[in-house]
Formats: C-alpha cells, structure tokens, sequence
C-alpha cells in the first residue's frame, strides 16, 4: 500500500502553490483574485451547496484560475439555492441562484473568463414581499 | 441531509456565526459498542438557557433573513430516527457543544459521506478561524488541525485551491486508513 497523504508532504503542494501564485498576484492581494461565495446554510447545503462548492474549487484550479472559493451564510433566497456570489476583480458583486453543476461550468467559462453575464443572476434590489 | 458530513458542515456553520474563532469536530466510530458520535464544539457567543430550550424547534431561529431554522431540528431528527440523541450545552459567552449519537447499525442511520471533502471546505471555507478536527474508530485515532496545517504552508493561505484538494484527499486516507487498521484487528 502507498504511503499516506500527510502534511509533511503537503511543504512540496505549498512551494509549488506558491510560485504559481507569485507569478499572478506578486504577494498578498486578494482584490486581483476571482472572489466566489457560496452560501451553504441549511438550505444550502441541502440543495446541494457542497457539490458545487467542490466542483467550482476543482474546476477552477483544473483551468489555472487564480480564486478564493469561501462559505457565507443564508442570504435569504432559500427558494433560489444553491446560490453563489461571484465577485470579479475590480467589479460588484453578482449573485446566481439554482447553481448545480452544469450551471456554475457555464459561470466559469463565460462569466468569469469572458465577462458575460449567465442566466440565473439574483438583481441586487429584489426584495422580499413581505419586507 | 443525506449524509451526516452534511449536517456536520450545516452545525459548523452555526458556530461560525456565533463567532467562534476556534472549533473542534471530533467524530468516533465503534461498531463494537453500537455507537458512531459526532461533538462540535466552539468558543463561541454561546446562548442563554431561553435560546437553548428553543434551538430544536424548527420555527424559531435568530436569523432575521428567514422565519425557519432546520439545521439542528435536522440533525435531532436523524439521531433520534437511529437510535440515538442530540445533546447540545452552552453557555454564554463561553461556547457551545453539540454531541449527537448514533446507533452504529441502525438502518436508518445516514451514511457519513464525503468527511473528507467537507472538512476541508470548512477549513477553506472560513480561513479566520482555527478548527481542529479528530476521527476515531475503536481506539485508533487520527486528528488534524490548523495550527500545524498553517505551519506546514508557510505563507500560502489555505484558501488556496491546490491545498483545499490536497487536505480532503490526506483526510480521507487516512479516515480510510483507520478503517482498515480495524478491520485486520477484528481478524486476530
């Protein structure tokens, strides 16, 4: 059997990580990276939050993105999860709504590469009725 | 939930929002005591015994962009389904636990799921907080934290894509790794 995954090993990940990462941002500064939040409270997490999460940090590395994918709470469009909020260096942020799989390849290969905006986006001033 | 990794990222969730800046997500699992356990625990806000007596009731919840709050009814749920419990104490300004059990081979009992994707998302998920995480099975256990994992990265965050990939294929060896420790010693 072979040897275990340990953080030993993972010294070798980091210099590789890090010398990709030099190259696109020149040290710290998160405002040059592609920024995704993927709301992952209950409901969230039960329409399948996780997959997709999983898939865009996958993905994106796979395509040589340079982004940081983190978790945030409910933003109150329960009806509309999995929802993601995609922040472009530069840009406002966006929020799409029903993101599975096929739906958030098609974010990384028009929006976030092109810049054109996909189906699905939630306008920043809808608000509930009730509010 | 179909898996108890999905509630354990759901409850974490909780913790992150009280404000926690240290959790800990231990998980044991014995099949020879009929017992699989989840604890997490935080250093959070905690709550006030009023708040306590509510957090299982599915229609209170502290949020104000909802009217419902499923996660720990949820997760009562499916332990009580299986034969087991939900626990949770706290106290404010000190933190707060939740110990969930499980009858091990009760049919009902959701499977655990993708533990080691989900530890991982949680840890990259939320890079300003430290978190340790402990999987037991019988008296072999194997744990991991932030600390030593932020070590090991020098100055790459590990929010970094590569790292996130790297830390759920390293915890699902070793769960898995765990697993077959014990099975060779059920053999002898």
């Amino acid at each position: 059997m072979g040897k275990l995954k340990s953080l030993a090993d993972l010294k070798k990940i980091q210099e590789e990580a890090r010398s990709k990462l030099d190259l696109r941002v020149k040290g710290d500064n998160p405002e040059s990276l592609v920024q995704i939040k993927v709301a992952m409270a209950t409901c969230g997490i039960a329409s399948g939050a996780k997959e997709v999460m999983n898939f865009l940090v996958e993905e994106l590395d796979k395509r040589g993105i340079g982004a940081i994918v983190t978790q945030t709470g409910c933003m109150g469009y329960c009806y509309a999860e999995p929802t993601i909020e995609v922040k472009l260096p530069g840009q406002e942020p966006l929020v799409y709504g029903f993101v599975d799989r096929k739906r958030a390849d098609e974010i990384i290969e028009k929006y976030i590469k092109n810049g054109e905006l996909v189906d699905g986006i939630i306008p920043v001033n809808y608000e509930k009725i009730d509010q | 939930m179909k898996e108890l990794a999905l509630h354990i990222l759901d409850i974490t969730q909780n913790s992150v929002r009280a404000k926690a800046t240290f959790i800990e997500i231990n998980i044991l699992e014995s099949p020879v005591t009929d017992i699989l356990k989840i604890t997490i625990s935080d250093n959070g806000c905690g709550m006030s015994k009023d708040v306590l007596k509510n957090v299982t009731d599915p229609f209170y919840t502290t949020r104000t962009t909802r009217h419902v709050g499923l996660g720990l009814p949820l997760f009562k749920m499916n332990a009580i389904q299986s034969g087991g419990s939900l626990d949770i104490t706290s106290e404010p300004g000190r933190g707060t636990t939740v110990e969930a059990s499980f009858s091990y081979s009760n049919i009902d009992r959701p499977p655990m799921g993708d533990i080691g994707g989900t530890i991982a998302l949680i840890i990259s998920g939320n890079p300003e907080i430290d978190f340790r995480f402990s999987y037991q099975v019988e008296s072999k256990r194997w744990s991991v934290d932030t600390t030593e994992l932020r070590e090991a990265l020098g100055e790459t965050p590990v929010t970094d894509l590569k790292v996130v990939k790297y830390l759920k294929e390293m915890i699902t060896e070793n769960i898995n790794e765990l697993n077959e420790e014990n099975l060779i010693d059920d053999k002898y």
